[in-house]
C-alpha cells in the first residue's frame, strides 16, 4: 500500500474508491427499509374524505369529527363571534397568514379568509394546537375562541393565534359546502 | 488507578484454569476487591451502586411485566388493569416498576448534583462525565416511552406532546413527526413502537453503564477533596469499605423505595393515567412525570418568538439546550480546584443552581399562566408562572454559561490539602468526631 505515493490516480486507486462507493450504497439500500417501514402504512394513508351533516347546528353550535386521526370543529358562529372576529386588526395577530388550505398559501388571515365565500359563520378547523398538538378548549381564553391547557395557547373566535407559545393560526383543511347543511372534509 | 499490575493469585485449580484462558474471576477480583478507593468518599458517592440495581430491578420488573402486557390501543390499558387485578402479585411488580422509574430519576439527579458539586466532570473524567450523560439522555427516552405503554389519558397527550417538539424543525420536521409517529397523530403503530423501544433502550443502557465503569476504572474516582489520589494511604479496598458502605446506602434507599411502593405507589403517578386514553379530549392540565418537569417549565417559558426562530422551535431548542449545557460542563467550567469545598463562591452559586432546578421543576407542574418576565418586573407577582419560569430558565442558563466560566477565573479558591490523607486527619484532628459517612477504620490508619 503505497498511499502516499504522488501518482497519478491508477487502477488501484479506482478500484478502492469504486468498492468504498458500492459498500455506501449497499449500507444505505439495506437501512432505508428499516427506516422507510416507520412512515405511515398504507392503511393510515388511506383517508377518506369524511362528510358531515350540519343541519341541526343553530348558532353558538359545534361539533367534531375524526378526521385522519385528529378533531376537526365544524362552528356555527354567533353574530358576536363572527363581530370580534372581524374587528380584529391584521398588524396586532401574531401570524397573518390565513392558514386555510383552501387559500393560497400567502393569504392574510382576515376573518373572511378563515371561512369560506357565503358561508362565512361557519369555522370548519384542524381543532389541534399549532404548538404541540394539544385539543385546544373551545369558547374559552381572553379572545373568546380557543384556549389550550397544555401551555396556555389562546385562539380568537377565528381561530387565530393570539397569545401564547403557539407559532401558527388553527389550519383549516380542505373543506367544501357540498349542499346547504352537508360540508366535505378533505 | 487500576492500570499497573494486578494483586489477584488464582488460589484453586479452577481458578487457574479460568485465569489461564479468560481471566473473569481477575476482572472481578481486581475491579470489585482489590478496586482501590479514595478513602474519604461519603455517602453520595453510592449512588453509582444504587443506579446498578435500580437499572437491574427495572428491567427484570419490565421483563415479567411485558409477559402480561399488550400494545394494542384497543387493549393496552385493559392489560395494565389485568396485571394490577389479575396477574398474580402483579400490582406489586407494576408498582415496583412505575416507583422504580422515578427513584432510578431521584438517584440519577443526586449523583448529577453529586458530580456537579465536587467537579467530578474534570479532566481526565470528561469521557466518564460524557457516557453518564448519554445514559442520562437514554433514561429520559425509556422514561418516555414506559409512560405512554399504559395508554392512559397523560399517557396519549404526553406523547402527543413530547413527539410535537420535532414537528418544530424547520422543513423536515413534519416528516420526522410521522416517521416517529406512523401516522398523522398517536394511533397503535406509535404505541407499538414505542413497546419495542422501551423493552430495547434499557439493555443499551446497560450497554454505556458497562463503558460508563470502565472508564470510572481507568481514571479512578473523584472524591470530596477533588485531589488525585497520590500514595497508597490516600485510598482502601474496595472489599469492604466501599462494598459495606454501598451495600449500607442502597439498603437506606430500597426502604424509601418499598415505603412508596407499598403506601404511596401513585403519588408519583398522575390520577389522569387511570382514564383511558381519549385522542378527542385533552385534560385540563397535561403534565409529564415529575422527572421531566423543570425541562418542561424551559419549554413553555418561551412564548415569545426570537428573530426567526418563533417561540415552538425556540422552547424545543431551548429544553434540549438545557440537556447539551451537561454535556458541555467540562469544558464551560474554567476553575482549576474540582470541588466546591475549596470553592466559596461556587458553592453558593451550586446551591442556587439547585434551589432553581427545584423552582423549574415546581413551576413546570403549573399552569402556563402570567404575563411573562417583563410583567414580572413591573410587579405582576400572583400567579405569573409564565414570569417565574422565564427568570428561572435565564438563571439556569447563566449558571452554565456566565457563572461556571468566568467563576473559575476570578475565584480565589480556599487552601487545597495536600493531600488525601492529610484532608482527613485535619478533619479529625478538629474534634468534630467522625466526619458523617466515613468509615471508622480508614481514617485512623496510616
Amino acid at each position: 500500500m503505497s498511499a502516499t505515493d504522488i501518482h497519478d490516480p491508477n487502477r488501484r486507486d479506482f478500484l478502492y474508491v469504486a468498492t468504498g462507493m458500492a459498500a455506501v450504497v449497499g449500507a444505505g439500500a439495506v437501512a432505508w427499509p428499516f427506516i422507510d417501514q416507520m412512515r405511515p402504512d398504507a392503511s393510515t394513508l388511506a383517508l377518506a374524505s369524511v362528510e358531515v351533516d350540519v343541519a341541526s347546528l343553530t348558532p353558538g353550535m359545534s361539533l367534531i369529527v375524526k378526521w385522519r386521526g385528529k378533531p376537526v370543529v365544524v362552528r356555527n358562529r354567533t353574530e358576536k363571534e363572527m363581530k370580534d372576529g372581524e374587528a380584529v386588526n391584521l398588524s396586532d395577530l401574531k401570524d397573518p397568514i390565513a392558514r386555510n388550505a383552501n387559500l393560497p398559501a400567502d393569504a392574510p388571515a382576515t376573518d373572511a379568509n378563515r371561512t369560506t365565500p357565503g358561508k362565512e359563520a361557519w369555522m370548519v378547523m384542524v381543532q389541534v394546537c399549532t404548538h404541540l398538538g394539544c385539543i385546544p378548549l373551545g369558547q374559552e381564553g381572553d379572545f373568546g375562541g380557543w384556549f389550550c391547557p397544555c401551555h396556555g395557547s389562546q385562539y380568537d373566535t377565528a381561530g387565530r393565534i393570539r397569545k401564547g407559545p403557539a407559532p401558527e393560526n388553527m389550519a383549516v383543511p380542505v373543506f367544501k359546502f357540498i349542499s346547504d347543511t352537508k360540508i366535505l372534509i378533505g | 488507578m487500576s492500570e499497573g499490575h494486578s494483586t489477584y493469585t488464582p488460589k484453586t485449580g479452577i481458578e487457574r484454569w479460568f485465569d489461564a484462558r479468560m481471566p473473569l474471576p481477575r476482572m472481578v477480583y481486581d475491579s470489585f476487591i482489590a478496586y482501590p478507593v479514595p478513602r474519604n468518599l461519603n455517602y453520595m458517592w453510592t449512588f453509582g451502586g444504587i443506579l446498578a440495581i435500580m437499572l437491574v430491578a427495572q428491567i427484570l420488573t419490565g421483563i415479567v411485566l411485558a409477559m402480561h402486557y399488550t400494545s394494542d390501543t384497543n387493549l393496552a390499558f385493559g392489560s395494565v388493569e389485568k396485571i394490577m387485578r389479575d396477574v398474580n402479585s402483579g400490582w406489586l411488580l407494576r408498582y415496583m416498576h412505575a416507583n422504580g422509574a422515578s427513584f432510578f430519576f431521584i438517584a440519577v439527579y443526586l449523583h448529577i448534583f453529586r458530580g456537579l458539586y465536587y467537579g467530578s466532570y474534570k479532566a481526565p473524567r470528561e469521557l466518564l462525565w460524557i457516557l453518564g450523560c448519554i445514559i442520562y439522555l437514554l433514561m429520559m427516552a425509556t422514561g418516555f416511552m414506559g409512560y405512554v405503554l399504559p395508554w392512559g389519558q397523560m399517557s396519549f397527550w404526553g406523547a402527543t406532546v413530547i413527539t410535537g417538539f420535532f414537528s418544530a424543525i424547520p422543513l423536515v420536521g413534519n416528516w420526522i413527526q410521522q416517521l416517529l409517529l406512523g401516522g398523522f397523530s398517536v394511533d397503535d403503530p406509535t404505541l407499538n413502537r414505542f413497546f419495542a423501544l422501551h423493552y430495547l433502550l434499557p439493555f443499551m443502557i446497560a450497554g454505556v453503564v458497562v463503558l460508563h465503569v470502565w472508564a470510572l476504572h481507568v481514571v479512578g474516582q473523584s472524591n470530596p477533596t477533588g485531589i488525585e489520589v497520590k500514595s497508597k494511604t490516600d485510598t482502601v479496598a474496595f472489599t469492604p469499605y466501599a462494598t459495606i458502605k454501598d451495600a449500607f446506602g442502597m439498603i437506606v434507599f430500597l426502604f424509601i423505595f418499598a415505603y412508596f411502593i407499598f403506601f404511596l405507589p401513585n403519588y408519583l403517578g398522575h390520577p389522569d393515567n387511570y382514564i383511558v386514553a381519549n385522542p378527542l379530549k385533552t385534560p385540563a392540565h397535561i403534565v409529564p412525570e415529575w422527572y421531566f418537569l423543570p425541562f418542561y417549565a424551559i419549554l413553555r417559558a418561551i412564548t415569545f418568538n426570537i428573530g426567526p426562530i418563533n417561540s415552538k422551535l425556540g422552547g424545543v431548542l431551548c429544553m434540549f439546550g438545557a440537556i447539551v449545557m451537561l454535556f458541555l460542563v467540562p469544558w464551560l467550567d474554567t476553575s482549576k480546584v474540582r470541588s466546591a469545598v475549596y470553592r466559596p463562591w461556587y458553592k453558593l452559586f451550586f446551591w442556587l443552581f439547585v434551589a432553581d432546578a427545584i423552582l423549574l421543576g415546581w413551576l413546570g407542574s403549573q399552569p402556563a399562566e402570567g404575563g411573562g418576565l417583563l410583567t414580572l418586573l413591573i410587579g405582576e407577582f400572583t400567579g405569573n408562572y409564565v414570569g417565574y419560569a422565564q427568570a428561572a430558565t435565564l438563571f439556569y442558563f447563566a449558571f452554565f454559561l456566565i457563572v461556571l466560566p468566568v467563576l473559575g477565573l476570578i475565584e480565589t479558591p480556599r487552601r487545597l490539602p495536600n493531600s488525601i490523607t492529610e484532608a482527613v486527619l485535619e478533619k479529625n484532628k478538629g474534634g468534630s468526631g467522625h466526619p458523617a459517612g466515613a468509615t471508622a477504620a480508614p481514617e485512623t490508619k496510616g
